[in-house]
């Protein structure tokens, strides 16, 4: 009985770990998977191409994305190193932060615990929010985070989006609806939204790479330790017996 | 109750220690000797538990003091570096930042548990003394190992509360700049900090837990019933309803071990952050003075306290019903007058508003972790006044907090309370 209930409070303990978690984000799901390998190095491809320019990933070495996404050292070093890196360092961004900050108002933020920091959902939802806006000094805007000050170098993939305004009541600021492409980019919706998938996971790996070991050695810990447990449990009724 | 036993080994240089140091008796007098209660429950697993990961956060947070940098510009990179760079490192702080969260679960059951049975009465009053001095060098503790790993909320949560020490009448601004040694949270700040979290207060810890069981030991484990074992003792001199803690309770706590370290693998392998409560986002951001976050809050375990600070529109009265929501914990043996100890055999009254109190605390705690902000334009619409309903709900809630033991001496003290025969021997559940 009382162990009935010692159980039952770890279950009550572990369900309310659980539905802590299930938070919402208020973004749509983002539905990365850092299990499937291929995705990530499509997404590290995409990251290197397109955001490396500006953005480091400053915790994370060349030699690590290697090893956690089976690539090897000459991939690596031939299609995703563009700086000239040595393959043992970490990525930094080619911009100096001094220029970055005279062309953009701000530094571009190093991205390597960005999903950590946002979620990412965030993340994808702003990747897939940009719009032109011509009273931006870079000209682009963007419904998640409003007013950034980041250029969109995926246009080219996703196409330009143009907003369409509410109607604005007296007094009251300009609202965007909603979002439509104004100019298609070489990627369908789908193939844009797959791509936007591929780079949010490469993000989340990025952020933590233990992620993608913790949980095969978790369940070798919980399998250990369910044997341990039992084990106990049977020494205790041993014992026990003669405790009236 | 510990009961003398006195070990004489054979081996001779065991002997010869032994006659000079005897260190096998006063362990066998500790373990074997020692005879507790045959009547534990499920609620008197949280004791050894809180030990254990005692145990888990010196050895953890040993092995992190050996890659940590305590400076401005190198903490929050050292932890990445531990996560990424240091083999099994991420382990190690996960256990760490696990086992800190875990603490205060396992803290807040064990005290629950002395309120429940009235484990701080007569004789045990200053078992709970210490057990409450210990609960605030761990929040102590907590705290400033929060700050180490340099994050934004890191910078903002230390701000905050070390802000609160302005509270104190005329030297309160010095104040706040001698504990901060500098005029916002800096590289001085972490480096005390640093010194405060790794030797100071685990010092001041262990010597508290040390003085916690010696207080325990000699007065003898409270149990369900209330009833006191040692006054009802065998031919053989030991109590009847007794049993030696070894081997006894250490192989039922064995079981209770592995109960809860399934509980913390889960947590650790699965859901480190546990989605925000036991890491929270903003801490993955350095600490940036310029930039405030969206919502400054501390770590879970603090958000009851928290609330009722938030909630009281005067700093200066904030900060004391603060402290005096702490201070009056210290107090429960002197309010309570009540003679029966277990909620067993306690009146009606004293069962609801135990419930309450403990009602009461998780939902100020959900005030305190900004989850009313939420919850209140969902149920009173969007053009709610946000701050007026979270600001009373929130007032009711700390009057009922406080409430909760100006009911329980008055009903004590006026005699109040119908109370039921308590039994003369422990009451166990066959099974």
């Amino acid at each position: 009985m009382q162990m009935l209930k010692a159980i039952l409070l770890a279950l009550v303990l572990l369900a309310g770990a659980c539905a802590a978690h299930a938070e919402e984000s208020g973004y749509p799901n983002a539905n990365t998977s850092i299990a499937d390998q291929a995705s990530l190095q499509r997404g590290a491809k995409l990251f290197f191409n397109y955001c490396v320019g500006c953005h480091s990933l400053k915790y994370l070495r060349y030699s690590r994305i290697a090893d956690d996404l089976g690539l090897t050292e000459q991939q690596v070093m031939d299609k995703l190193n563009f700086t000239g890196a040595k393959f043992g360092e970490p990525v930094e961004s080619a911009m100096k932060p001094e220029d970055a900050e005279k062309w953009f108002g701000k530094a571009p933020p190093d991205l390597s615990l960005e999903v950590r920091a946002k979620g990412a959902d965030w993340v994808s939802a702003y990747l897939h929010s940009f719009y032109v806006d011509p009273s931006r000094p870079v000209g682009w805007n963007n419904t998640v985070f409003p007013n950034a000050s980041m250029p969109f170098p995926l246009w080219e993939l996703q196409g330009i989006q143009t907003a369409v305004m509410k109607p604005v009541k007296p007094g009251g600021e300009p609202e965007v609806e909603k979002l439509v492409i104004s100019k298609p980019g070489s990627m369908s919706a789908e193939q844009y939204a797959q791509a936007v998938r591929d780079l949010t996971s490469f993000l989340q790996y990025a952020s933590e790479p233990a992620a993608l070991k913790r949980t095969a050695i978790g369940a070798w810990v919980l399998i250990y330790l369910a044997l341990f447990t039992f084990a106990a449990f049977v020494l205790k009724k041993e014992y026990w017996k003669d405790v009236h | 109750m510990t009961e003398h036993v006195t070990i004489r080994p054979r081996n001779r240089l065991l002997a010869w220690i032994e006659e000079r140091l005897p260190i096998l008796s006063f362990t066998a007098s500790h373990t074997t000797g020692y005879y507790a209660p045959k009547n534990f429950n499920v609620m008197y697993y949280f004791g050894s538990l809180a030990l254990l990961v005692l145990v888990n956060q010196i050895v953890t947070g040993i092995f992190l003091t050996m890659f940590y940098t305590p400076t401005a510009d190198g903490a929050f990179s050292s932890v990445e570096y531990i996560m990424r760079d240091v083999n099994w490192g991420w382990l190690i702080r996960y256990m760490h930042e696990v086992g800190a969260s875990m603490f205060f679960v396992v803290v807040y059951l064990h005290m629950f548990r002395g309120l429940m049975y009235g484990s701080y009465k007569k004789p045990r009053e200053l078992v709970w003394l210490l057990g409450m001095l210990i609960f605030l060098a761990l929040m102590a503790e907590a705290f400033m190992g929060y700050v180490l790993p340099w994050g934004n909320m890191s910078f903002w949560g230390a701000k905050v509360i070390i802000t609160l020490f302005s509270a104190v009448p005329v030297i309160g601004k010095d104040l706040v700049t001698w504990i901060m040694g500098d005029f916002i949270p800096s590289g001085a700040t972490l480096n005390r900090f640093f010194a405060l979290h790794v030797i100071a207060l685990p010092l001041v810890l262990l010597l508290l837990v040390v003085l916690h069981l010696s207080a325990l030991h000699e007065v003898g484990s409270n149990n369900p019933d209330g009833v006191e074992i040692k006054q009802k003792k065998g031919p053989d001199g030991h109590p009847l309803d007794g049993i030696p803690f070894h081997p006894y309770y250490t192989v039922k706590d064995l079981f209770g071990v592995g109960i809860f370290l399934i509980l913390c693998a889960f947590i650790i392998f699965f859901e480190p952050t546990v989605g925000g409560w036991f890491l929270e986002h903003d801490n993955f951001i350095p600490a940036n003075n310029l930039v405030t976050p969206a919502e400054i809050k501390p770590v879970w375990y603090f958000t009851p306290f928290y609330a009722i600070l938030r909630v009281i529109p005067s700093k200066g009265l904030g900060v004391i019903a603060l402290l005096c929501s702490i201070v009056v914990l210290f107090l429960v043996p002197w309010l309570d007058r009540g003679k029966v100890k277990s909620i067993r055999y306690r009146g009606t009254g004293y069962k609801v508003a135990l419930a309450m109190f403990a009602i009461v605390f998780v939902l100020l705690g959900s005030i305190g972790a900004g989850k009313t902000t939420e919850w209140i334009p969902e149920i009173f619409g969007p053009n709610a006044d946000l701050t007026f309903i979270e600001n009373t709900f929130g007032r009711i809630l700390t009057f009922l907090y406080f409430g909760y033991f100006l009911f329980l001496w008055a009903y004590t003290y006026f005699g109040w309370e119908k109370t039921k025969p308590v039994p003369e021997r422990v009451t166990v559940v066959q099974h």
